[in-house]
């Protein structure tokens, strides 16, 4: 088992998100400048559309979307982190607006759920485990027996 | 614990998880049919918090109105967004009428429609508001934090909102939801 | 009359199961051989029931009987014949009705091919399908009856949700279920195990083909769906960790993990308690998702017209069968005992591993998934789990999970030298590391680099039994050929299986890569994407069916020559006043094109191109997997019921290696 420090050097590396999918937006909509507008995608794909199903507001077409992908465009022009402009989203529509979920006292089981799964798997697997059954004691010698083991040993072995 | 011991209760782990699991299951179902688990509604972080800050333009011949307007009577009101493209407007509009009937004030704010129209379905449903004011770019709804229409805000004196109701109100939810908390404000 | 035909076969079906849930069972209690006799007869009743009664729903749609409630709200007579046929499955009742037979053609091919398996392991293995059954069955019939009638009918259909107008419907749902529902084989298996009280490496062998039979159909069900999304929904990705999408991936994790698990106990007698709770758990898992998706708990673009009254039935249903499994389970599981010992280091080890991690990600797609309701109920908390949390918890999992998947199979039994097998992959590590190398240089993407790097450590690696059996290059090339022709073809499948995995990985990688651009052309202008460029030819109306379709002729060009021509559509359904994308792609194998149509302004219109590398691959791998299930199950010794043409006796199970 090679695992760990395989484990950490990856979820150090694998903080990328899955691949892009969006709406057909308007692209007069969209920013000039690639590496905001590709902030401003993976903002909008971290955010829910509160009018669909289970869409991103990247990837829905429905108004609110639009005007949401519109707002987070003007605010990264206009120079706001992005933990202003999540912030700023929460602040109106709670929680439930992130698609990826906070990270705090509510969603310890949540983020901890693949430590706690291995864990609790390797665990059971540990008790569960059964070595072979040990060898019945062995009362100790007779001197009688001793004597004989004796014989056997310094006479070597039988001649045939 | 003797190993025997451990491994029976281990065995009945899984049993024990999936009743787990069961029994959350069952308390959902039944605060579904109660009405009190809705896995698409959303609650409001606005309550508790004061009205946002906004002031739109008038629907004419109305004058439009700001968050201060809303509160200078001191005494509890409701924001109502509405849009004459919407189809649960149309039917929420008796009921609007008995709020204004049970003495509390209504602002309207037309969401995201065109003057012309939003004029036509005034008349045609009628017109319960004290003022009535357009948003027509949506954004101060987002302020709100609207995801819909109709939405109603219950805001008391100081201008803290109390209560938001997403969808159309109706006698039933007046009776339950809107006039007991009317009372506790007063 | 013919809906009044298929609402008999229906009742007649529950009558049927509910004798199969209990005459076989006392029958095997007793040792009684006529009430175990009958388990196949009520098997293949209940079949010839459900088919009938399929086959009536199925007609009434085609011929437009709008008496039928079912065909009056998803059915139209002006839409094509295939979807009046595949629109039966695509609403509630419909699909809960296949649900049922896909449950009668198990209890029915079980009947059939299990002709060799002792008489009682048989009668209980179909009693208890019918068990299963006859609850569903109950529920299809009182609940969720297809065959309700409105009177007086209305004159046309409301038709069915444009979206699901598709081929790719007539074969998604089907595939789909026939793998969920395939698991409860294994199940039966199981609960029948523990009825006897004795799971062996017999059991073993006979479990391991129906669920590589299950699993192989779960892979294609899941793989079609994707595919489907892909290029039906028009948003360019194929998997968003929607509530429905994971509970077929569930029992997909936790079936792949007992199909591994049932070698050891075939072949070394060991992980009996593992195995028998990972049957138990694979079909409870279908089970939980089917209630999940239907009771309306869940936020879902799937989900279905949902009723909570159905949910309490359902959730009914689902604490009788996993409830009773379990509980029989904790009773008789300690009665099993194991067989064969082996060290930490081995093969066993190896699955024990496998079957952890595997389990682990199960773990956490549920964790994921139930989080938002259980949230709700415990705190009160609003939360949203959505594909970032998936992605950053799932592939820290998989990461482990595909660096010992090619090494398992090169280790042998009972006890290993890790540093020796190690070795044996010496020359599949170092190519996968330099596939990462060069990737991560070339390409600046982190996650592509890694996802290439293990693709190739996968596919290269999946050969490496193979290569350590046929005693590759250690051994004169006279004897290959025959070396070859004496492997089993099970050895085979399990290399082509884990080479798909692996071709997958490389597809997901490459989406990762993908360009796109959204841009707003006038006819005749040309844009630049990808290495190709894309001119808008003309816009003109398109008729369709039941629908009126605005297209756009596309032609798509590289260094002067034409590559292709792509006409997206944008689809207005009058009936149902929604408009639908119809998407348009193009695929060389390697690398997809597509165009989705937007709105028109002012004469120019919106387009959206992407170029998606390596997204076929995604699907390629799916069918590469199951086609190593099929060459697994296609290994003479797993039919050891093969029908009586042998010339030679049949051999016995086959002791351990």
């Amino acid at each position: 088992m090679k695992a760990p420090r395989l484990f950490a050097a990856l979820v150090l590396l694998l903080l990328a998100l899955a691949p892009a999918a969006r709406a057909v937006s308007d692209p007069a909509e969209m920013l000039p400048n690639p590496a905001e507008e590709r902030r401003a995608e993976a903002l909008g794909e971290q955010l829910r559309c509160l009018v669909c199903q289970n869409e991103s507001i990247e990837q829905s077409d429905a108004d609110l979307a639009k005007d949401l992908r519109r707002i987070i465009r003007q605010r990264i022009a206009a120079g706001e982190s992005d933990r202003q402009i999540m912030d700023w989203m929460v602040a109106r529509y709670g929680n439930f607006v992130r698609l990826d979920p906070p990270f705090d006292a509510m969603t310890l089981v949540l983020w901890g759920a693949p430590v706690l799964a291995l864990g609790g798997g390797l665990g059971v697997a540990l008790l569960l485990r059964r070595r072979g059954p040990a060898p019945p004691p062995q009362p100790p010698l007779t001197d009688a027996e001793r004597m004989r083991l004796a014989e056997l040993t310094e006479a070597g072995p039988p001649a045939r | 614990m003797a190993v025997a011991t451990r491994r029976r209760l281990l065995l009945l782990a899984p049993l024990a998880a999936a009743a787990a699991g069961g029994g959350a299951f069952t308390a959902l179902l039944v605060r579904m049919q109660e009405g009190t688990y809705d896995p698409h509604a959303l609650p409001s972080p606005l309550v508790g918090k004061p009205l946002p800050r906004f002031d739109l333009p008038g629907q004419p011949p109305s004058p439009g109105f700001s968050n201060a307007d809303v509160t200078a009577a001191r005494r509890p009101a409701i924001v109502n967004f509405f849009a004459s493209w919407c189809v649960p407007c149309v039917q929420e509009a008796p009921a609007l009428a008995l709020v204004k009937a049970a003495g509390i004030p209504l602002w309207g704010i037309a969401y995201k429609d065109q003057p012309e129209k939003t004029a036509q379905f005034l008349a045609e449903n009628g017109d319960p508001y004290v003022r009535v004011a357009r948003d027509q770019t949506g954004l101060v709804a987002i302020n709100f934090g609207l995801y819909g229409v109709p939405e109603s805000y219950l805001v008391d004196a100081d201008g803290i909102v109390r209560w938001r109701w997403a969808g159309g109100l109706s006698g039933d939810i007046i009776r339950q939801d809107l006039m007991p908390r009317v009372k506790a404000l007063a | 009359m013919t809906p009044e035909l298929g609402h008999f076969a229906l009742a007649l079906a529950v009558a049927i199961a509910g004798a199969q849930a209990v005459l076989p069972i006392i029958g095997a209690n007793r040792g009684d051989a006529r009430l175990m006799a009958t388990a196949p007869a009520l098997a293949f009743g209940q079949m010839i029931a459900l088919l009938a009664a399929f086959g009536c729903l199925i007609w009434s749609s085609v011929t437009d009987d709008f008496s039928v409630l079912d065909v009056a709200q998803y059915s139209s007579s002006i839409e094509p014949l295939l979807y009046k046929i595949t629109g039966v499955w695509g609403n509630h009742e419909g699909s809960i009705l296949l649900w049922c037979l896909i449950l009668a053609l198990c209890g029915g091919v079980v009947a059939v091919f299990g002709r060799n398996l002792p008489s009682t392991l048989r009668a209980r293995v179909i009693g208890v399908l019918g068990f299963v059954a006859a609850g569903f069955l109950l529920f299809t019939l009182t609940v969720s009856n297809p065959f309700t009638r409105v009177w007086p009918p209305p004159v046309e259909g409301q038709n069915i949700n444009p979206l699901l107008q598709d081929p790719g419907l007539a074969l998604h749902p089907p595939v789909l279920y026939a793998g969920y529902v395939g698991f409860a084989i294994p199940f039966a298996f199981a609960v029948a195990a523990l009825l006897e009280g004795r799971v062996d490496a017999t059991w073993g062998r006979w479990v391991r083909p129906w669920t590589l039979a299950a699993w192989c159909l779960l892979t294609g069900g899941i793989a079609l769906g994707s595919w489907w999304s892909y290029y039906v929904l028009g948003w360019g990705g194929y998997w968003f960790w929607d509530p429905v999408e994971n509970a077929s991936l569930l029992p997909w994790l936790t079936g792949t993990a007992l199909l591994h698990s049932a070698i050891v106990v075939e072949k070394r007698e060991a992980l009996k308690i593992w195995t028998v709770l990972l049957a138990l758990g694979t079909f409870s898992l279908s089970l939980s998702g089917t209630f999940m998706v239907r009771s309306g708990l869940l936020n879902s673009v799937h989900a279905f017209a949902n009723d909570p009254t159905r949910g309490v039935f359902i959730l009914a249903l689902l604490a009788l069968n996993i409830g009773g499994a379990l509980l029989l389970f904790a009773f008789r599981a300690p009665a099993m005992a194991p067989v064969g010992l082996f060290a930490p280091i081995s093969r066993e080890g190896a699955l024990v591993l496998n079957n952890i991690l595997l389990c682990s990600l199960a773990a956490v797609v549920l964790t994921g998934t139930l989080y938002p309701p259980f949230a709700e109920l415990f705190f009160g908390a609003k939360l949203s789990v959505g594909p970032p949390y998936f992605h950053d918890t799932v592939v820290p999992l998989a990461a482990p999970l595909f660096a010992a998947m090619s090494v398992g199979p090169v280790l042998p039994w009972k006890r290993a030298d890790l540093g020796r097998a190690l070795m044996r992959l010496w020359w599949a590590a170092l190519i996968a590391a330099g596939v990462g190398i060069v990737a991560a240089l070339g390409l600046r993407d982190g996650f592509a680099a890694l996802g290439f790097m293990a693709a190739a450590w996968l596919i290269l690696g999946a050969f490496g039994e193979l290569i350590e059996r046929l005693r590759l290059f250690r051994v004169p090339f006279g004897s290959l050929r025959a070396r070859i022709a004496a492997q089993p073809l099970s050895v085979w499948g399990a290399a082509v299986a884990h080479a798909g995995l692996g071709v997958t990985v490389a597809g997901i990688a490459g989406m990762a890569l993908a360009q796109s651009a959204v841009v707003a052309v006038k006819p005749g202008q040309t844009t630049e994407l990808g290495g190709y460029s894309w001119t808008l030819e003309r816009l003109r109306d398109v008729p369709g069916p039941d629908y009126t379709a605005r297209a756009a002729d596309v032609r798509v060009s590289r260094d002067g020559a034409t590559v292709a021509l792509m006409r997206p559509e944008r689809r207005s359904f009058a009936l149902q006043r929604q408009t639908v994308s119809d998407t348009a792609i193009v695929t060389n194998g390697v690398r997809d094109l597509y165009v989705v149509l937007g709105d028109e302004r002012d004469g120019s219109v919106v387009l959206r191109l992407h170029v998606n590398l390596l997204a076929p691959w995604i699907w390629f791998g799916a069918l590469i997997m199951a086609a190593g299930a099929m060459l697994s199950l296609a290994d003479r010794r797993l039919r050891i019921g093969a029908p009586a043409r042998r010339m030679r006796p049949a051999p016995a199970p086959v002791a351990a290696e």
